[in-house]
């Protein structure tokens, strides 16, 4: 109970207001981690506060809400190190920048290699890594094994561990608390936060976008932002915007209490699975999202049983741990793996998405850059090579090996 | 979604197949020649509801299914032979 009423007791508040303006400088629609931290750098970074964000649901109810949050920037190619890693230092800030309690820790990742394919693939992902400014280093069986004493190194006798990559840095924070934080920071400066308020279209002014439509009235806008996770080909659709991005449910489970603690993050990119304790002391798996597109969100006995399966080859101790809870979240996978953010070629009309299964890592960076974007109108340098018209302009950033596993 | 009713070898774990991806083509209303490739090589169609897709059956028949399925409960309305 007192853990409870702890947490209960230091979360920080949001204004929520009591009417709409006449219009808004930015409307963003989308009240999940991207639409939130975007709303609140807008106020703290460019002081533009004329801000209303538009949420179908309660805010973080999508994919903010239902992520593993784990936080690292051990991707593969240079634009996406050097953009994931600053977003891990502002994570290690935020509690401070914020003041509220995020429960961050830094407890770093290991990426388990299978194969001398594998063992080659993380060799160069510790070079690339730490050329960018991300501290990945390869262990060996036997420092993986002190790092984290449960682990079959035969991995069932199937999977033998050759080897690993461990990226220190790799942390995790509670995601409802990171979306709260930065909903309260924005609102205590004058964005206005509306729930249960969907957006069914776009309102234009010839070829330009003027605002959206919700059930309750239009919302006049200067720039209006697409910040709605798996749901965004029908957003940008309003706006005859055509995207390179599928729905694809991605599954989590948490077991019972394990006593004893679990410190680092485990996962294997072969196996495509990963693991990690709560603050509750629950196991908490996840793996690859489903195959086919689809915007169900109910949990599947298949995904179950195949992370079940993948899972204990590696920790056999998770065996005779129980599922607690199961649940799904619909994501937004860009058909190159990284995501697309800024421009649309609509004027007014600005989207964040391609975020995926590994999103909310780059929460805090992400909203940052959006900030910059709209106020100045250019795309700050960390954020630039995500651009949609990379498609167009064959300069795709196919980095699918680092989205495995979250 | 668990099983797939393969025309050829009868109702088949899902996990013997494999996504070959929706079935579509470029709108005409997309004239544009760059447009058009753009469109044909990255655009996804994505809907929130029926579609028709490509399934391999990769460990039966090994032969390529057209499937009608509904994207918003994940759940397959026919297989068109
Ligand atoms: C099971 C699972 C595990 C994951 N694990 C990790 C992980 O460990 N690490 C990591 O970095 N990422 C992870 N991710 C990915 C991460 O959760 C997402 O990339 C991130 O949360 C995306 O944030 P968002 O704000 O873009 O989208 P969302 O949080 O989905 O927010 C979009 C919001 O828009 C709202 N919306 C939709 N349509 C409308 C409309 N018409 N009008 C108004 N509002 C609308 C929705 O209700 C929703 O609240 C995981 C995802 C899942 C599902
Ligand atoms: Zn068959």
């Amino acid at each position: 109970m007192a853990v409870v009423s702890e947490y209960t007791d230091t979360l920080l508040p949001i204004r929520w207001p009591d009417e709409r303006r006449s219009s808004y400088d930015v409307v963003i629609v989308g009240g999940g981690g991207h639409g939130l931290s975007t709303a609140y750098h807008l106020a703290t970074r460019q002081g533009i506060t004329n801000v209303a964000v538009l949420e179908a649901d309660y805010i973080a109810s999508g994919n903010t809400g239902r992520n593993t949050t784990i936080i690292r920037a051990n991707y593969g190619i240079p634009e996406a190190i050097r953009f994931y890693q600053h977003s891990l230092e502002m994570y290690q800030r935020l509690e401070d920048e914020t003041g509220a309690a995020i429960l961050h820790q830094t407890k770093g990742i290991v990426w388990l290699a299978h194969t001398e394919m594998a063992m080659r693939t993380e060799r160069a992902r510790c070079l690339m890594n730490t050329a960018n400014g991300a501290q990945t280093f390869m262990r060996t069986p036997a420092e993986l094994k002190e790092l984290i004493p449960e682990l079959d190194l035969t991995g069932g006798g199937r999977y033998p561990v050759l080897g690993g990559s461990h990226h220190v840095e790799g942390a995790t924070a509670r995601h409802d608390r990171v979306a709260w934080a930065y909903a309260s920071g924005a609102s205590q400066r004058g964005v206005d936060i509306f729930q249960h308020t969907p957006v069914t279209g776009l309102l234009r002014d010839g070829d330009r976008v003027v605002g959206v439509e919700t059930a309750d009235g239009p919302f006049a806008a200067g720039t209006v932002l697409s910040a709605v996770g798996g749901r965004v080909t029908e957003m940008t659709a309003h706006a005859g915007v055509r995207l390179p991005v599928r729905t694809h449910p991605l599954h989590a489970f948490v077991t019972n209490d394990y006593a004893q603690g679990f410190s680092p993050i485990v996962a294997s990119t072969e196996l495509m699975c990963y693991v990690s304790q709560t603050e509750r002391g629950q196991m908490l798996i996840g793996a690859e999202f489903d195959a086919q597109p689809s915007y169900s969100r109910q949990s599947s006995f298949a995904a179950l049983r195949s992370y079940s399966y993948k899972i204990t080859r590696l920790l056999p101790f998770l065996r005779d741990l129980r599922i607690l809870r199961t649940w799904a979240g619909i994501c937004d996978i860009s058909a190159d793996f990284s995501p697309i953010l800024g421009f649309t070629g609509v004027d007014g009309f600005l989207v964040t998405t391609g975020w995926g299964t590994w999103g909310f890592k780059a929460i805090p960076a992400g909203g940052e850059a959006m900030a910059e974007l709209i106020a100045t109108g250019r795309p700050p340098a960390l954020i630039a090579p995500f651009a949609l018209d990379r498609f167009r302009r064959d300069h795709v950033l196919a980095d699918q090996g680092s989205a495995g596993t979250r | 979604m668990l099983w797939l009713d393969c025309p050829h070898c009868g109702r088949r774990p899902l996990d013997e197949f494999s996504f070959g991806g929706e079935r579509r083509s470029v709108p005409d209303s997309i004239t544009d020649a760059d447009e058009r490739d753009f469109d044909e090589v990255w655009v996804f169609e994505n809907p929130d509801g029926l579609t028709t897709e490509r399934w391999f059956h990769a460990a039966g028949c090994r032969r390529w299914l057209t499937v009608r399925r509904d994207t918003a409960i994940d759940q397959v309305v026919d297989v068109v032979p």
